[in-house]
């Protein structure tokens, strides 16, 4: 058996990586869009909601937990919704001129 | 079949890959929304699997929680004005770092309890917790400055870099002490150190700064999202953490470039000030050999112009004279007038905040122009008109040496053949610098609410004109 790695050094691994497609692709966003980048990005930060799933799902952890769990699911859910429909909302005012 | 972990690691990979399509959509606006509905579609792929996963057992909780945020964001997100895009951001980023902080203790108390606590879990949860904690903070006095509720002056008092070393310093002892005990007093001591750490943070930054500000915390959200990533050994937020981060980082290190500043002196500078002007606004400008003009003069000059550029700033937004913008520049092009609009990197109060409002009042993207591509052009401009804006457009950025603004790039719209800025009254911009273009000879300043002012330009135009 060859010596296992750290999951930790993985979880390291991907967030280097990670970091340097955010800094290429961001730097390609316009910035004209720049609005809508931070309303975007802010709806996809909503991914904490992930965590606040598996803290609010599991009932053997006691109703404490699964109602601390509760309050985080129903923060990351606004920003979910409300980051990902008000970028709509703005991206659907950006038009081109009527030729 | 079994849902399984592997499976769940794909869906999460198609996630994040759909993330990142998204946000490459921004590149232009013909497939942002594109890009958008990627985003979404993977948040649902994300969420979706995760309910799938075998640790989520209840879904009571969840299917409320879920209920009641779409309910809440959609409301919020449909009614909120354009203008208030920074309030709403500011809102949703303290949610983002509450959200974390909740996560973090309730994984510390979901571990204590099945007995999986190790001091590299609580390690990653002390991050977790403490950066959310200063997003959620930091986040309220943002968005309390920018809904007005706070005022936007900086707070400075002496010691305070001493004060904030001191609580970061014991904050992190706390996590050390958490990390190796899983104290549950360390941990509740060090949240609350942090939500300090997040007020005092913010509250001696001016009103001016709050783009770097917004772009600052939106990149703190995301590094909250990558720290609870690590605690929940989720791949697919630490992705998201990091490119996040990465977002808000560029955008402040883009704001700070706008203004020649450092990212150190924003946080630690406390910049502008609120003086007020007593006397009448007009009888100020005679003094001080400032020429002003009536709508009449600018009405005249643009009508019968070649080329017409705008300039808006912060003010366009507190009057909402986006609408009556766009009338005119109808107006102007009906008479053959070239009309454009040039957005500086820091105008309003967040990272392309006019250009968002200029799309509400439907005025085509095409026609509205970043500072690099339009300075070459102003000095073959007939008229420039500054709406609302200020220091954006101040020459001694260029040429005063002693003055705080010196080095910061502008819209050289003091090349053009005349200039009539949009004022309702003398104040100095948000700086506190005098502008030297007030004094410059094709300068005229036409005093009055930029919307009143703006709609009047629109009657005499429409009116025939001279």
């Amino acid at each position: 058996m060859p010596e296992a790695l750290d999951p930790s050094l993985i979880a390291l691994y991907v967030f280097v990586l990670a970091c340097f497609i955010g800094y290429w692709v961001i730097w390609g966003v316009t910035p004209s869009l720049h609005t809508p980048l931070v309303a975007l990005t802010n709806a996809i930060s909503g991914i904490v909601l992930v965590g606040a799933l598996l803290v609010a799902g599991d009932p053997q952890a006691g109703l404490l937990v699964q109602f601390i769990g509760f309050v985080a699911v129903l923060l990351a859910s606004i920003n979910v919704f409300g980051g990902f429909l008000v970028t709509h909302r703005m991206l659907s005012m950006f038009k081109k001129k009527k030729k | 079949m079994e849902f399984t972990v592997n499976h769940q690691a794909l869906a999460y990979l198609v996630a994040a890959i759909l993330f990142i399509l998204g946000l490459k959509g921004l590149t232009h606006p013909s497939s942002a929304r594109r890009g958008n509905l990627y985003a979404m579609l993977g948040m649902v792929i994300a969420i979706v699997a995760t309910l799938l996963a075998r640790e989520v057992q209840s879904y009571g909780f969840i299917i409320a929680g879920i209920a009641g945020g779409a309910i809440i964001g959609a409301i919020v997100a449909l009614r909120i004005q354009m203008t208030a895009m920074p309030q709403l951001v500011a809102a949703l980023h303290s949610f983002v770092g509450l959200a974390a902080v909740l996560v973090g203790i309730g994984t510390f108390l979901h571990h204590q309890h099945l007995g999986l606590l190790n001091a590299v879990l609580m390690g990653e949860i002390s991050a977790g917790v403490v950066i959310g904690a200063i997003t959620f903070t930091g986040s309220i006095i943002a968005f309390g400055k920018l809904q007005g509720l706070l005022s936007g002056a900086p707070v400075k008092f002496t010691g305070q870099h001493l004060l904030n070393a001191v609580i970061g310093a014991l904050t992190i002892a706390l996590a050390v002490h958490f990390a190796m005990t899983g104290s549950l007093l360390s941990l509740a001591l060090m949240t609350v150190l942090a939500l300090v750490i997040g007020v005092t943070l913010i509250i001696p930054i001016g009103g001016a700064d709050m783009p770097v500000i917004i772009s600052m915390l939106n990149s703190y959200s995301g590094w909250a999202a990558a720290a609870t990533g690590f605690t929940l050994h989720n791949n697919l937020l630490i992705i998201v953490g990091a490119i996040v981060g990465c977002s808000g980082a560029i955008l402040s290190f883009i704001m700070c470039k706008a203004m020649n500043r450092s990212i150190i002196n924003v946080v630690f500078g406390g910049f502008g000030s609120d003086s007020s002007a007593g006397e009448s606004a007009g009888a100020q400008a005679a003094e001080q050999g400032i020429k002003s003009a009536a709508v009449e003069d600018a009405v005249y000059w643009m009508e019968d112009a070649g080329k017409v550029i705008i300039v808006p700033g912060y003010g366009m937004a507190v009057s909402q004279a986006q609408h009556a913008l766009k009338e005119l520049a109808e107006l102007l092009g009906a008479r053959g007038v070239e009309v454009k609009f040039a957005i500086h990197p820091v105008a309003g109060r967040m990272p392309g905040h006019m250009n968002v409002l200029l799309a509400e009042a439907d005025i085509p993207y095409d026609q509205v122009l970043e500072m690099d591509e339009i300075n070459p052009e102003f000095p073959g401009t007939d008229v420039v008109l500054v709406v609302g804006a200020n220091d954006v457009v101040n020459p001694a950025a260029k040429e005063d040496k002693s003055s705080p603004i010196y080095g910061m790039p502008i819209l050289e719209a003091g090349r053009a053949r005349q200039v009539y800025f949009l004022k309702r009254s003398m104040r100095p911009g948000y700086s506190g610098v005098d502008n030297l273009l007030f004094y410059q000879d094709n300068t005229y300043l036409v005093f009055g609410d930029a919307k009143d002012t703006i709609e009047g330009m629109n009657t005499a135009l429409k009116g025939g004109g001279h």
